[in-house]
C-alpha cells in the first residue's frame, strides 16, 4: 500500500512537472517552434540548441515545450467532453430505461462499430481549409472528444441502472424529493467515481490517438508542434542516430501515459 | 618462346580473371514495391506490372534508357509516312516466342488489333486512340506489318517501346513472351520467379545468348524500410528506387552501392486554383489570376534550401515543365531566377500590394493569406510547405498548411474546387510532351488550376493550345520541338506551375552484380537487365 502510495507521489509530481513544462514553454525557450535556423537541420544538441534541431532546423526543445502544452492542455478537454456525453446519456439511459435506453446503447453500439480513425478523415476533410493551426487543433480534439463518448457509455449506464432500482433513491421518491434534487444528492455523487475513473482514463487515450492521426499526418497542422508530430520526425532514422534526443518527445509520451495510470486512483477511492 | 603448360595456364587465367568476360548464370534478387495487377502487357497500369513487362516483353522499338534513342527491337527497322499516319516495320525473321511458337507479321497484327479494340481497356493503347477513327493493320508478308491510323500521332515510333507483342497462336496466350525472361511462377503477395528466355533473339558482341542471367526473382515488397534491410544483409542485389533518407544512409555505411543516376523526371510543383466557378472570394481569385502575383511567389521560394534540406543535396532546382535529363524536350533557353525577395516585393507593389509592418496587404486592404493543401503521409511534401510558409512570411505572406487524405484532396481538386494552392507531385515518366495533352490543353481535366475550360480563359493558354495542337501533327521532330519550347516558355513566363524541384533518380546495386549503370529513366537500376550478371562467388553475401 505504501510502495502505490509512494509511486502515485511520484508520479502526480511528474505529471506536474511536464504540465508546467507545457504551460510555460513561452517562458523557458527563446525560440519560436516555427522558426527555421537553416544551416543546422538535424543539429545535436548544442549550448545553443539544448536538444538538438529537427529535419528543418527548428529547436527541439522549443517544439517539445509547444507540443507539450498542446497534447497536455487538449487531451483533457478532450476526454471532459467524451466524459461529459458518454456520462450525460449513459446516465439517462440507465435511470429512464424503456424504448429510450434501447435507442441510446444501439447508437453507442453504432458508434463503437464505427472505424473511428475513418470516421475523424471524413469530418476533418470537412472543415474548412482557411483555419489557423491553433483552431485546427482545437477542432482536432473536439473530434476526438465528441467521438470518444462510446467508451464510458456503457459503464455509465451499467452503474446508473444498479442505482435506478436502489433503495435510497425509491426512499427518495416516496419522500418526495424533486427530480433535480435527486439528480443532484443521490446520482450524481454515486456516478463520480465512474466518472472520474473514465474521465482520467480518457487523457491517455486521446493523446495517443492524438499521435496516431499526426503520424499519419492528419492531426495538428504544421508549424504548430504536438507529441504527434515531433513523433513523425523519427521515421527518419540517420537523424536519431545522429541526435538521440530527438527521441524526447516518445520518452515525455510513454512517461505521462505511465504515469496517467499510476497516478490513477483506485475506483473505490474516488467515492 | 612460351611453354605449352604456361600459355594454357595463361589462357585460363584470362578466363578466370574478374571484369574479363561477362558470367553466364546466376539469380538476380530485388523487389517490386506492390503486387503485379496484371500479366497482360497490353492492361499494364501500375509499376509492378510495368516492370513485369519490361523484363518480359518484346518489343518492336526500344527506347534506349541511356542514350534516350530508339534502337531497333523485333523490327529491324521501320518507316514512317509523311503525314505521321502510317508505319512500316520490316521484322526480323526466324524468331520464336518463349514456348516455342514462331513469331510472324501475323503477332503484330493480332497485338495491334486487341491493344487498338476499346472494349480491351488497355491503358497503352488509349495513346493511339488519341484521335477519332479506325486504324487499317496490313501484313503484306510474314516480316511486314503496315499500320496506317486515322489521324497523325505525334510521336508514333515511340509509343510502340510500350507495346509488347502477344502471339496470335500460342496456347499461352500472353505468358508466351519475346522477351529476355518469362514468368516461370508466381505466388501472391510473396513473389514473381522469371526465368531466361531460352528463344530470345539478342546476343552480345561476342556472340553468346542473352541475358547472361538465368533468372531473376521479383519479392513483392511494399515497406522500403525492409527492403533496404534485405539489401543491407545481402539478400537482394538490386534497389530500383530510393528515397533522399534512405540513399544518405546507405551512402555513409557502403558509398560503393549507393548510385545516383542524376536528375530525373519527376517534379514537385504547386499551383493556384485559378477556376472562375471555385467557391473562393473574389479578391483571391483576383490575386491568383495576377501573373506578377505567381511570379513573386515564385521568386520568394527558396528552391536551394528545399534541395539542401528536404532532399539532402539530391534534387535540382525545377524552373519549367520539363527536367533536364529529357535532353530533347528540355528547352535550356528558359530563365532560372534565382531566390530574391526584394525582386518579389518590387514586383507586387508594382501591382498594388502593399507591405507594411510585415503584412502583404492587395490594394483593397486585404491581408494576403491563403492555405496550401498536399497530401498526408509525405513528409517531404509537408516539409517543403513548412519551408514554402517561411519563406513567404519573409514578404508578408501568411500561409496556412493542410494535408488531407489523397481522396479528399482529388475531390476538391477536381470537383468542389474548394481549395486556394495545391502541391503535389507530377509524375511523368514519358519523355514525349503528348503524353501531358490533358495537362496544357484548357479543356484538359488535368489542366490543374482552370480544368475543363469551354473556350481558353486567358490568351497565353489560347497560345499554349494552339501550340500544343500544332505540335502534336508537326511532320518533323525539330518542328515539335520548336513548338513545345514556345509553350514551355509561355509556362516560364506566367507561372501557372511554380516548379520547385527535380529529384534525383537514386538506387542501390550490390557489389555482386555487374553490368547495372543506373538512367534516369524507368526501371533506372535494370534497364539493361539483358547485360547485367553476377560476378562469380559472390552471390548473396552480406553486403561489406
Amino acid at each position: 500500500m505504501k510502495t502505490r502510495a509512494l509511486g502515485r507521489a511520484i508520479s502526480t509530481a511528474i505529471l506536474v512537472v511536464v504540465f508546467c513544462f507545457g504551460l510555460l514553454a513561452g517562458g523557458i525557450t527563446n525560440y519560436s517552434y516555427a522558426t527555421q535556423f537553416r544551416e543546422l537541420p538535424n543539429a545535436a544538441p548544442s549550448s545553443a540548441h539544448i536538444l538538438g534541431t529537427d529535419g528543418l532546423g527548428r529547436d527541439l526543445f522549443a517544439r517539445l515545450a509547444y507540443g507539450t502544452r498542446v497534447s497536455l492542455l487538449l487531451a483533457p478537454a478532450a476526454a471532459f467532453l467524451s466524459t461529459l456525453i458518454g456520462g450525460i446519456l449513459g446516465s439517462f439511459a440507465g435511470l429512464v430505461g424503456g424504448w429510450c435506453e434501447r435507442a441510446i446503447l444501439a447508437a453507442g453500439d453504432l458508434s463503437m462499430a464505427l472505424p473511428l480513425l475513418f470516421v475523424l478523415l471524413a469530418l476533418r476533410a470537412l472543415l474548412p481549409l482557411d483555419i489557423s493551426p491553433a483552431l485546427s487543433v482545437v477542432a482536432t480534439f473536439a473530434l476526438l472528444g465528441l467521438l470518444g463518448w462510446h467508451s464510458s457509455l456503457r459503464v455509465v449506464w451499467a452503474a446508473s441502472r444498479n442505482l435506478r432500482n436502489s433503495d435510497f433513491l425509491q426512499l427518495a421518491r416516496a419522500t418526495g424529493c424533486t427530480r433535480w434534487k435527486i439528480i443532484r444528492y443521490h446520482i450524481l455523487p454515486n456516478l463520480r467515481p465512474v466518472l472520474m475513473a473514465q474521465f482520467w482514463i480518457s487523457i491517455p487515450a486521446f493523446v495517443l490517438t492524438e499521435a496516431t492521426l499526426s503520424m499519419l499526418g492528419l492531426g495538428v497542422m504544421e508549424p504548430l508542434p504536438s507529441w504527434g508530430n515531433l513523433l513523425r520526425g523519427l521515421e527518419d532514422f540517420s537523424a536519431v542516430g545522429s541526435n538521440q534526443w530527438s527521441l524526447s518527445p516518445l520518452i515525455l509520451l510513454v512517461l505521462v501515459v505511465i504515469c496517467f495510470q499510476l497516478a490513477l486512483p483506485a475506483q473505490e477511492e474516488f467515492a | 618462346m612460351t611453354s605449352r603448360p604456361f600459355r594454357i595456364l595463361a589462357v585460363l587465367f584470362l578466363f578466370l580473371a574478374p571484369g574479363g568476360r561477362a558470367q553466364s548464370g546466376g539469380e538476380l534478387h530485388f523487389c517490386l514495391h506492390g503486387e503485379p495487377k496484371t500479366f497482360n502487357p497490353l492492361l499494364v497500369d501500375d509499376e509492378a506490372s510495368e516492370n513485369i513487362r519490361y523484363l518480359t516483353g518484346g518489343v518492336l522499338i526500344r527506347l534506349n534508357r541511356q542514350t534516350q534513342a530508339l534502337e531497333p527491337g523485333l523490327a529491324t527497322s521501320w518507316t514512317i509516312s509523311h503525314e505521321r499516319r502510317t508505319i512500316t516495320f520490316r521484322l526480323r525473321k526466324g524468331l520464336f516466342f518463349s514456348d516455342g511458337t514462331p513469331f510472324t507479321s501475323e503477332d503484330v497484327a493480332y497485338t495491334m488489333r486487341l491493344l487498338l479494340d476499346p472494349q480491351t481497356h488497355s491503358p497503352t493503347g488509349d495513346a493511339f486512340r488519341a484521335s477519332e477513327g479506325k486504324a487499317q493493320i496490313e501484313t503484306p508478308a510474314k516480316d511486314v506489318a503496315v499500320i496506317t491510323f486515322a489521324a497523325p500521332v505525334a510521336g508514333l515510333e515511340r509509343l510502340f517501346d510500350q507495346v509488347a507483342i502477344l502471339s496470335a497462336h500460342s496456347p499461352k496466350k500472353e505468358m508466351a513472351v519475346l522477351g529476355p525472361f518469362y514468368v516461370s511462377d508466381y505466388k501472391p503477395g510473396s513473389y514473381v520467379q522469371l526465368r531466361k528466355n531460352p528463344n530470345y533473339w539478342k546476343h552480345d558482341a561476342q556472340g553468346r545468348a542473352l541475358p547472361y542471367l538465368d533468372s531473376v526473382q521479383l519479392d513483392i515488397q511494399r515497406n522500403r524500410d525492409i527492403e533496404l534491410v534485405r539489401f543491407r544483409r545481402g539478400e537482394l542485389q538490386l534497389i530500383n528506387r530510393l528515397d533522399a533518407d534512405q540513399f544518405e544512409r546507405l551512402q555513409r555505411e557502403s558509398p560503393a552501392l549507393a548510385k545516383s543516376a542524376g536528375t530525373g523526371l519527376y517534379a514537385e510543383e504547386f499551383w493556384f486554383n485559378q477556376a472562375p466557378s471555385s467557391p473562393l472570394p473574389e479578391y483571391k481569385k483576383t490575386w491568383f489570376r495576377t501573373t506578377e502575383f505567381r511570379k513573386a511567389i515564385s521568386l520568394a521560394i527558396n528552391r536551394d534550401d528545399i534541395c539542401r534540406i528536404v532532399y539532402r543535396g539530391f534534387a535540382k532546382p525545377a524552373y519549367g515543365p520539363v527536367s533536364p535529363s529529357n535532353k530533347f524536350w528540355f528547352n535550356s533557353a528558359l530563365e532560372e531566377p534565382k531566390h530574391d525577395t526584394q525582386r518579389a516585393l518590387r514586383m507586387l507593389a508594382r501591382v498594388g500590394f502593399r507591405y507594411e509592418k510585415e503584412t502583404l496587404k492587395d490594394r483593397a486592404g486585404n491581408r494576403v493569406e491563403f492555405t496550401l493543401v498536399t497530401n498526408s503521409g509525405n513528409t517531404a511534401r509537408e516539409k517543403m510547405a513548412a519551408m514554402i510558409q517561411q519563406d513567404l512570411a519573409q514578404i508578408g505572406i501568411k500561409l496556412n498548411i493542410v494535408t488531407l487524405d489523397f481522396p479528399s484532396l482529388i475531390e476538391r481538386m477536381t470537383r468542389t474546387l474548394d481549395y486556394d494552392a495545391c502541391l503535389l507531385g507530377l509524375v511523368n515518366t514519358d519523355l514525349d510532351p503528348n503524353s501531358q495533352m490533358t495537362v496544357w490543353l484548357s479543356s484538359g481535366e488535368n489542366h490543374q488550376w482552370n480544368p475543363n475550360q469551354k473556350t481558353p480563359a486567358t490568351p497565353w493558354e489560347a497560345e499554349i493550345d494552339k501550340q500544343m495542337r500544332e505540335q502534336a501533327s508537326a511532320p518533323t521532330e525539330k518542328q515539335r520541338k520548336a513548338k513545345f519550347d514556345r509553350v514551355q516558355q509561355i509556362v516560364s513566363e506566367q507561372q501557372p506551375f511554380i516548379y520547385l524541384i527535380n529529384k534525383d533518380v537514386l538506387v542501390a546495386v550490390s557489389s555482386s552484380v555487374s553490368g547495372a549503370v543506373p538512367v534516369v529513366l524507368n526501371p533506372p537500376a535494370f534497364w539493361n537487365v539483358e547485360t547485367i550478371h553476377l560476378k562469380a562467388g559472390v552471390e548473396l553475401e552480406a553486403q561489406k
